[in-house]
């Protein structure tokens, strides 16, 4: 594979670029951030498929598109079954001689909310895992359906404010626990699983280009800020995503083959999760005093899911 | 390099071994499918000759027909020859990826076996998962047994691939009855069938980098309109290629396929219009009442149900006094989808048949030839008195008290 080299963020401007800057994602969105360092850290040929959704929305609106290769979009659920089909379709005609270019490398990836990834699309996903082709998923976590205007999702953290999951006077916001979507497909046996968050890009990259390179079904799941439904400052995408990572709301971790875990990034200062959620508008009303206890349970949960990546690093099983 | 297999001039084949048989000698580049009855054979047919070497192209196992639908379509935008198979509530989860296809131009062919919907499930045919699919911008191909399940299985991808075309087939044939009975089959050797249906001719694919393509862009309401109207058009259209690829089936084979076919049609006085199986048993049902009771009947049976034939329907029926229409799915609260579109035609014309609904077959209830009959009786009885004698629409076959709904106004 071509690999382009990524020491430095000026080494990235000269890369090849294969997704407009004309798009009508919101000021702010990480969704660019991320797609677009996919599509820097390859010079191979790609091959996109996009579940419905904010990206997709923001990027294919005829008759203008931002993707400057082969891309498609079907419908909510799909995108893993779309770039599954076009895998196997280039797999037969390599076979068959029928390919314009049959000595040109193909990555295919499919991209998805969280959202499409974690509820109405989950078992298109699970499928095309199970079926061992060589494609990467990766999941643009925003943690709620924020192109339908930010309702509840299965990646939702427990007492975020959504408008199908809200905050009241007599409720805290999303009462269930976000779904632990990186152990489910490190579950199904996938050779390569990871977390990875775009403030942390070289990082993010590596990881980008480890998946492209390992022959199977890939996923990664990464953190992608949300502007308008988080509730921040559009300037702030990056501070708020660093107190993510650093608060270890969001570790940053790969599974190997579905067991050997590696922890990629460790905060050099752990901060308290109340600083993180102090800075989104969407866990506001935690900070009333009959909530307090919602941030402390998510600080407890937080301490033993780094106790548990810890320990099974340490393990390395 | 797929092993060609050596097949008999004469082969007994059920309907699905025909279809999986047809699929293998297009060379289908991608098969993306779930197994499902009645249609699940033509599914493990095809997996046979994949697990014997006669495939070259990838099988792909989906999680369920909606993943298989959407395999499909990335691997028809892939820019090769794609197939699949289904029935009834896999039909039904597909339908929304149906439309995804057809919007995109993609020539996915899909062999449907018939079978009712739910609820109460049921596995036997009816054309419930058929009628589902007619809105949905594919071409919709009838066969009435095995042989007809061969030869537009051939015929379809070469008509969804033509250029002027452009769009996804459906070949349909009836559960069980067609699906799961074995008949004389003839067909084409492995050269003869690819040699018609001829190499896929790769359109704006995902596969030519040099020429990057988006699929499945957003339109809203300025331009959404315009997309579906140009899509309508093709398909209206496609009766051109339809025609042109079962002229050159008839070159080949002798067997010579229309897009209404007719029987018995010259004199007729009377007729059913229907689809799948009972097109043979209302054949036959015609020949023994002229021959035994003088009556003039005849049969017509729309072969291409998408697009639909209307000119031929208007001058198959100018002549006729009273048409019997049989819709096969339950229309639940208006008249069944066939009789609407066969009144459709027949009212922009002079002439002025009478023309009736009957409901029949539901879930596999067997319709027999005595029920045939009966339904040609009627007719001849409308045609005599010159009016309708009975309701506009009637339940054929239905246990328990008569069902029908609508007095016609007598004249």
């Amino acid at each position: 594979m071509a690999i382009t080299s990524i020491k430095n963020l000026k080494e990235f401007s000269t890369t090849n670029e294969r997704f407009e800057g004309a798009h009508l994602l919101c000021p702010g969105c990480a969704h660019s951030m991320i797609v677009r360092e996919l599509l820097n850290c390859t010079d191979d040929n790609l091959v996109l498929a996009t579940n419905t959704g904010c990206l997709e929305v923001s990027t294919a609106v005829y008759p203008y598109t931002s993707w400057d290769t082969s891309w498609i979009h079907i419908g909510f659920e799909n995108a893993a079954s779309a770039v599954t089909g076009a895998e196997a379709m280039y797999k037969a005609r390599k076979r068959k001689g029928t390919l314009k270019d049959p000595d040109a490398p193909v990555k295919f990836v499919a991209f998805g909310g969280d959202g499409s990834t974690f509820d109405i699309g989950f078992q298109w996903i699970s499928g095309a895992v199970e079926r061992g082709h060589d494609f990467t998923y990766i999941c643009l976590d925003n943690e709620n359906y924020a192109n339908t205007g930010g309702q509840r999702s299965s990646a939702t953290p427990i007492g975020a404010h959504t408008s199908t999951a809200q905050a009241g006077r007599v409720s805290y916001g999303k009462k269930q626990k976000k779904k632990d979507i990186v152990g489910i497909f490190a579950a199904h046996g996938a050779p390569y699983v990871a977390q990875l968050s775009p403030n942390k890009w070289k990082i993010m990259a590596k990881g980008f280009q480890k998946a492209l390179e390992t022959e199977g079904p890939c996923f990664i799941n990464t953190v992608s800020a949300c502007t308008t439904e988080w509730k921040f400052d559009p300037k702030d995408t990056i501070h708020v995503t660093d107190l993510a990572t650093d608060s270890l709301m969001f570790p940053i971790y790969e599974i190997i083959n579905g067991t050997k875990l590696n922890i990629l990034y460790r905060p050099k200062n752990i901060i308290p999760v109340e600083e993180y959620l102090a800075a989104q508008g969407r866990y506001k009303h935690l900070f009333k005093p009959e909530n307090r206890h919602v941030i402390e349970q998510i600080q407890k949960e937080i301490d033993e899911k780094w106790e548990y990546l810890q320990r099974r690093e340490e393990a390395s099983v | 390099m797929a092993d060609k297999m050596e097949l008999n001039e004469v082969e007994v084949w059920d309907g699905n071994y025909a279809a999986s048989q047809a699929l293998r000698q297009a060379q289908v580049d991608v098969v993306a499918a779930y197994p499902i009855t009645p249609s699940t054979p033509i599914v493990e047919n095809y997996g046979a000759y994949v697990a014997n070497g006669y495939v070259d192209g990838e099988y792909v196992m989906a999680e369920s027909e909606h993943g298989a639908m959407s395999a499909c379509v990335g691997a028809a935008a892939a820019g090769g020859r794609v197939a699949t198979a289904t029935s009834s509530q896999g039909f039904m989860l597909m339908l929304e990826v149906l439309y995804q296809a057809s919007g995109m131009r993609l020539p996915i062919v899909l062999t449907v076996v018939n079978r009712a919907v739910a609820s109460p499930l049921n596995v036997r045919g009816d054309h419930g998962d058929m009628y589902a699919g007619r809105d949905s911008g594919w071409v919709q191909i009838d066969a009435f047994n095995a042989q007809e399940a061969y030869d537009l299985t051939l015929c379809a991808f070469k008509i969804g691939e033509d250029l002027d075309v452009r769009l996804p087939v459906m070949v349909h044939q009836d559960g069980f009855v067609t699906s799961h009975t074995a008949q004389n089959v003839y067909p084409l050797s492995d050269e003869e069938a690819y040699a018609f249906v001829g190499d896929y001719k790769p359109v704006d694919e995902m596969l030519d980098f040099s020429r990057p393509v988006t699929y499945g862009a957003q339109t809203e309401e300025d331009w959404h309109y315009e997309h579906k109207a140009k899509q309508h058009k093709a398909l209206m259209e496609s009766y051109k290629v339809i025609d042109k690829v079962f002229e050159e089936f008839e070159k080949k084979t002798g067997r010579k396929y229309n897009r209404l076919e007719q029987y018995m049609m010259e004199d007729a006085e009377v007729a059913i219009v229907a689809l799948g199986t009972t097109v043979e048993t209302a054949i036959y049902a015609a020949e023994q009442l002229r021959k035994d009771e003088g009556i003039k009947a005849g049969v017509v049976a729309p072969r291409s149900f998408r697009p639909f034939p209307y000119n031929e329907i208007r001058e198959a029926l100018a002549n006729v006094k009273s048409v019997a229409v049989l819709d096969r799915s339950c229309p639940m609260g208006a008249m069944g989808a066939l009789y609407n579109e066969i009144c459709g035609a027949m009212a922009s014309t002079p002439a002025n048949p009478l023309v009736t609904n009957y409901i029949y077959g539901l879930g596999g209830r067997d319709f027999a030839v005595e029920d045939a009959k009966n339904i040609f009786r009627e007719q001849k009885a409308n045609a005599d008195a010159g009016y309708i004698t009975t309701e506009l629409q009637q339940f054929s076959g239905l246990r328990g008290p008569k069902l029908a709904f609508y007095e016609a106004k007598r004249s």
